[in-house]
């Protein structure tokens, strides 16, 4: 395989207190495939993910994204590449209360610098695509979980990021919004080529994925990647 | 019986869970009672000064002497000559009586146990430390210091006063007393309505705030405690229950803050022992609060706290699954907000052609002063939560601020409509003082004509002495000789001074002067016949001029100007001669130094000062004051919406931690706090000037000074008040970053 | 035996041919498993013996001019069946334990065994979820079927690997 990884985990350590989160996890993820994070709770996957994401400084080992060394960038770089280069799902609560579903997809493109008209006119092209069109001009607490999580998905890819870091993201729903949310989503992000790390417990999300990284006590058995 | 025991039980699991939520809830606690607290003080403190003035007056009265009837008293074994030596020193004045016994038996002062012989002087305890740091002030009676006056003889701790032992005085040059003690007149002249209508005033502006903060301090944290609420509604508690339960809670802190005002008005107290000066200083002993007031605010500040969590517990309805919101779905409407400003122009307005003679128009403009202020309060969150709507988008941090905004605009317009109450109140205090200001004429030392200064002597010296002593004191450039009469013409009384053109420029606008030139000061040209003190007539030459008098001297009223040569040889009836000086203004000691050469001639000559010295002091010290009380309202308010912005941050710590997580960059969050608490200060602040520069006109009009625009007193105040919004902002800066931490995702 | 009994099912709607029926069959639901002509004549032979079908002979010549339609016998029998519920099967797991518990008694990682079943449980699942995307909605409820019945078995493998180490002290006691 010549073909590098877009992200890497090499060795990370990281604790919380007495508790050890990560005890030397790697974890390698190339781009466009669907990797699924799963274990079962504090068996470290979201605390993974925080560190591949740049949002947590592992104590020991390095991340690396693009033949860059994650650990090494200050935070201000960290959040500049966050920005421009990634995009986040969550369980819920994500979405800012104040703004309305539209502003809140637009919000990234803002914060990249697009202008507010031109950053309007493709967030609603997303929510179109995520069908949630119709509650573009409501506000999060107006629309469903379902829809809100749709937005927030819209809100992941409207800057056409290269990785989709996406915690648990059907975790708030039931099974039939869940599974309109991972297929749309995932639909999406093959679409635009986007990488996703999709941090989950069900068995049916990780279902969406390409492939599966198992974490538990802090470690990771990652399942071959294979063109 | 049983349900005001299960009342009773409700009440008191509020308060107990206000002590044992954690760490979250001793903030929460401490919070409230502080922010109680610190009303509280200031209210002790306004509930203290009724009994602390009486005492400071009473002991004032006790030595005051009844002057007037001395002409009639026949000299005896019990009866004294005093001299009246009260003199300034810099901008305090001192208290000052030569004392010479005529008997065996003289009356004595309070706090004095022996009087001083001559030569020797008693002093208070603050004129000995200050005799002690100024050696030009030890040189000025030449007198040995033989004790101090005891407490019961001083107005309070911060007095300066002193007793001269003499022999000098003469049934002429001094006043026969038989005893001390006179509550007939006040010390420094009766008080004015304007004096009352400013401290009316002066106490609404103080007051207001202090309630506004105290209102908001008992919301502290608020939305934790609706979440707590909701919990208990989950295991069964219905919504009465929870009122109940929410009023325990604020009861908890409510008290606490009792405690803690009493607190820290007991330390305040100390302080002002200690450190104030003038006439708010007091003994310790006479810091006993009114207690009617004191209960008034044991009963009444935690009744208000109560109230108030009620009220706010109106908009929220706690359900089982969480806290439903009913601000934001209900448009805030206008009418009603304008009923009390409209009240507070009703009253206002029959005063605009000034206060009048009536007893109790202090009141009505006090209180329509207040209604107006509250109406400014009232009117707030709906001019804020229109004006908001009808901004727009902008950057990210703007959008981000304004949407905030637009969905609830309570929390922020809470912590300004104590600062925009306060900005108008100030403003309009300002106004007043400056009207005041404008009408007893200019502030001292603004002119710069020479012969200013004045030396009115009581002792019969010959001139040539004043005149030696005086031209070797130091600073003083020259003297020249000043001769008044009294007159009166028609019922007006003219002062007729008679001297140089140099001297008489100082007295009136007599550019031109020849000597020969006669001036009338308000008084028309032309001849005139005055009568004069001792019953007799006096034709002065006739003016020749019309003029306007300097500032200094518009108070004085009608005078006619003669210089020698308009004379030509008239007799002149009795004058009094005084000396005026040209002094070296630059040197602030040269004053000093001439109040030194005075006090060694006669104690008792009045050295008149350019401008109205008294009530421009006086002014300058509610001047000051009000820029403390400004700074000391801006910072409380300043304390307020940090807890109240570092309380927003930490409810929206999630949504604050994803925005981070997806790369906003500090500098937006930064700047989207601020706008959230700039723009309803902003807001806030205008309404705030347009009210206080309207209630400033409107006390203008009052006191019946020219009606203008008091452009600094606008600028520094709203100045201040920008600055406080920075400083807030720059405070919570810490909180922001550490919940902005990304690591903070994981708590979640 | 379900076979039949869907066989018999579709011939309620009226008589078919043989090749037809399996046709529609397979259509149905046969995604996993097509059916062979031979199993279906074979079937179709057993309930005619059984008096559950009739031959109506056509015109013509050949075993595929046979077209079978269904007796009143037959249709009872398959009202019978729809009606009855199923016995629940505990059908993976007792082979899986026994791995498992054969794997700790001869020293083998046990994990490895229950890892290699999660992905191959996952390999499928994966399977089902793109033919449920691209399909209709019946293979959408047919795919969700198998997939939560997959996801089942997933959980009972992620439990018992929380509680391998308690297992092993069991069987090694």
């Amino acid at each position: 395989m010549t073909e590098q990884p877009l992200l890497t985990a090499e060795d990370l350590r990281l604790s919380f207190g007495e508790t050890k989160a990560l005890d030397g996890a790697s974890l390698h993820v190339w781009a466009g495939e669907v990797v699924a994070l799963m274990g079962s709770s504090g068996s470290g996957k979201s605390t993974l993910l925080h560190c591949l994401a740049g949002i947590l400084t592992p104590e020991s080992g390095r991340v690396g994204y693009a033949g860059r060394d994650l650990s090494a960038m200050s935070d201000t770089e960290r959040s500049a590449l966050r920005r421009g280069e990634f995009g986040f799902v969550f369980q819920f609560g994500q979405l800012v209360p104040e703004l309305t579903c539209r502003e809140n997809v637009a919000l990234p493109l803002r914060l990249t610098g697009t202008g507010r008209r031109e950053a309007h006119r493709t967030a609603t092209e997303w929510l179109e695509r995520l069908e949630v069109a119709d509650v573009a001009d409501k506000r999060p607490g107006q629309a469903s979980g379902g829809q809100g999580q749709r937005v927030a998905v819209a809100r992941a890819l409207v800057g056409r990021p290269r990785v989709v870091f996406a915690d648990e993201p059907t975790g708030a729903l039931d099974s039939l919004n869940g599974e309109l949310v991972m297929k749309l989503f995932i639909a999406a992000a093959k679409e635009t080529g986007a990488a996703v790390v999709l941090v989950t417990h069900e068995a049916r999300v990780a279902a969406y994925s390409d492939r599966e990284a198992i974490v538990r006590d802090g470690v990771v058995r990652e399942q071959e990647y294979v063109r | 019986m049983t349900r005001l025991r299960t009342w009773a039980f409700e009440i008191g699991l509020g308060a107990r869970m206000s002590v044992a939520g954690g760490r979250a809830g001793w903030t929460r606690l401490a919070l409230i009672a502080t922010g109680v607290g610190i009303g509280v003080a200031v209210l002790l403190a306004v509930a203290t000064l009724p009994t602390a003035l009486a005492a400071s007056n009473a002991r004032t009265e006790a030595r005051t002497e009844n002057i007037a009837a001395s002409t009639d008293l026949p000299r005896g074994d019990d009866t004294m000559l005093i001299g009246i030596a009260t003199m300034m020193f810099r901008g305090d004045s001192v208290h000052g009586r030569m004392l010479q016994a005529e008997g065996s038996r003289p009356p004595v002062p309070p706090g004095v146990t022996t009087l001083p012989g001559p030569g020797e002087m008693l002093v208070s305890p603050a004129l000995a430390d200050l005799m002690a740091d100024e050696p030009l002030l030890a040189q000025r009676w030449g007198a040995r210091v033989v004790g101090t006056i005891a407490d019961e003889g001083l107005s309070g701790p911060a007095d300066l006063a002193f007793y001269l032992g003499t022999d000098t005085l003469t049934e002429e040059t001094g006043h026969r007393i038989a005893g001390f003690g006179y509550a007939g007149v006040e010390d420094e002249g009766g008080v004015s309505p304007v004096m009352l209508l400013l401290s009316a005033v002066g106490m609404v502006v103080l007051l207001m705030p202090v309630m506004v903060f105290m209102a908001s301090a008992v919301r502290f944290g608020g939305e934790a405690r609706d979440r707590r609420l909701a919990a208990l509604r989950l295991v069964g508690a219905d919504a009465a229950m929870t009122r109940r339960i929410a009023a325990g809670e604020t009861l908890a802190g409510a008290l606490l803050g009792l405690v803690v005002g009493a607190v820290l008005a007991v330390g305040a107290g100390l302080l002002v022992n200690r450190y104030a000066s003038g006439a708010m200083s007091f003994y310790l002993t006479d810091m006993r609060p009114v207690p009617a007031l004191v209960a008034l605010i044991a009963v009444g500040v935690p009744a208000v706290a109560v109230l108030v969590t009620l009220s706010a517990m109106r908009q929220v309805v706690v359900q089982p699954l969480g806290v439903v919101r009913l601000s934001g779905t209900t448009r805030r409407r206008l009418w009603w907000r304008l009923i009390l400003p409209v009240l507070g122009v009703a009253l206002l307005w029959p005063l605009k052609d000034g206060l009048g003679g009536s007893s109790g128009v202090e009141l009505q403009a006090a209180a329509g002063v207040a209604l107006l202020l509250i109406g400014l309060a009232l009117l707030l969150p709906w001019w804020v939560e229109a004006t908001v709507h009808r901004l727009g988008g902008g950057s990210v941090a703007w959008e981000l601020a304004i949407r905030r905004l637009q969905l609830d605009s309570g929390t922020a317009v809470r912590a300004v409509s104590g600062i925009a109450v306060s900005v108008a109140g100030v403003i309009a205090l300002q106004g007043l003082v400056s009207g005041v200001e404008s009408t007893i004429g200019g502030e001292g030392g603004s002119d710069a004509r020479p012969f200013q200064h004045e030396i009115l002597p009581r002792a019969d010296l010959p001139d040539q002495t004043w005149i030696t002593a005086l031209e070797k004191t130091p600073g003083v450039r020259e003297v020249q000789t000043v001769r008044s009469v009294y007159g009166t013409q028609d019922g007006t009384s003219v002062r007729i001074r008679i001297g140089d053109c140099a001297v008489l420029a100082a007295f009136a606008e007599t550019a031109g002067c020849a000597d020969g030139d006669v001036y009338a000061v308000d008084v028309p040209a032309g001849p005139a016949t005055y009568e004069l003190s001792d019953d007799t007539t006096w034709t002065p030459p006739t003016a020749n001029h019309e003029v306007a008098a300097t500032p200094s001297y518009e108070i004085y009223g009608p005078a006619l100007l003669i210089t020698p040569g308009a004379l030509r040889g008239m007799k002149v009836p009795s004058a009094e001669t005084n000396f005026a000086l040209n002094l070296d203004t630059a040197d602030p000691d040269a004053v000093e130094h001439l109040r030194n050469t005075v006090a060694t001639l006669d104690p008792q000559t009045l050295v008149s000062e350019p401008g109205n010295a008294t009530v421009a002091a006086t002014m300058r010290t509610i001047r000051q004051s009000l820029l403390v009380g400004t700074v000391v309202l801006l910072l409380l308010i300043g304390a307020s919406l940090v807890v109240n912005v570092a309380e927003q941050l930490r409810e929206r710590r999630k949504v604050l931690a994803v925005l981070v997580a997806f790369g906003t960059r500090r500098r937006t969050l930064t700047g989207s706090v601020l706008a959230q608490a700039a723009v309803p200060v902003l807001i806030g602040m205008t309404l705030a000037v347009g009210f206080g520069s309207a209630l400033a006109a409107a006390l203008m009009a009052m006191v019946e000074a020219p009606v203008t625009v008091d452009w600094f007193g606008i600028g520094t105040t709203s100045g201040v008040a920008a600055l406080v919004v920075l400083g807030t902002t720059a405070a919570t800066l810490p909180t922001l970053m550490r919940l902005t931490r990304p690591g903070n995702l994981r708590s979640e | 035996m379900s076979v039949s009994f869907a066989l018999l099912g579709l011939l309620e709607n009226g008589p078919r041919h043989g090749y037809d029926l399996k046709r529609t069959y397979d259509d149905t639901f046969g995604r996993d498993r097509e059916l062979h002509y031979g199993q279906v004549y074979s079937t179709m032979a057993r309930l005619l013996k059984n008096g559950l079908v009739e031959v109506e002979a056509e015109p013509g010549v050949g075993p595929d001019r046979k077209r079978y339609a269904i007796t009143d016998a037959g249709v009872t029998d398959v009202a019978e069946w729809i009606g009855r519920a199923e016995k629940p099967e505990p059908y993976l797991q007792s082979t899986l334990y026994t791995k498992v518990v054969l794997a700790l008694m001869t020293g083998r990682d046990a994990t490895d065994v229950l890892d290699a079943q999660r992905t191959e449980h996952l390999r499928l699942m994966r399977e089902l979820t793109r033919r449920k995307s691209g399909g209709d909605i019946a293979d959408e409820l047919i795919c969700d079927h198998a997939l939560f019945h997959l996801e089942a078995d997933l959980r009972w493998l992620e439990l018992t690997a929380a509680r391998l180490d308690r297992l092993a002290s069991r069987i090694r006691s």
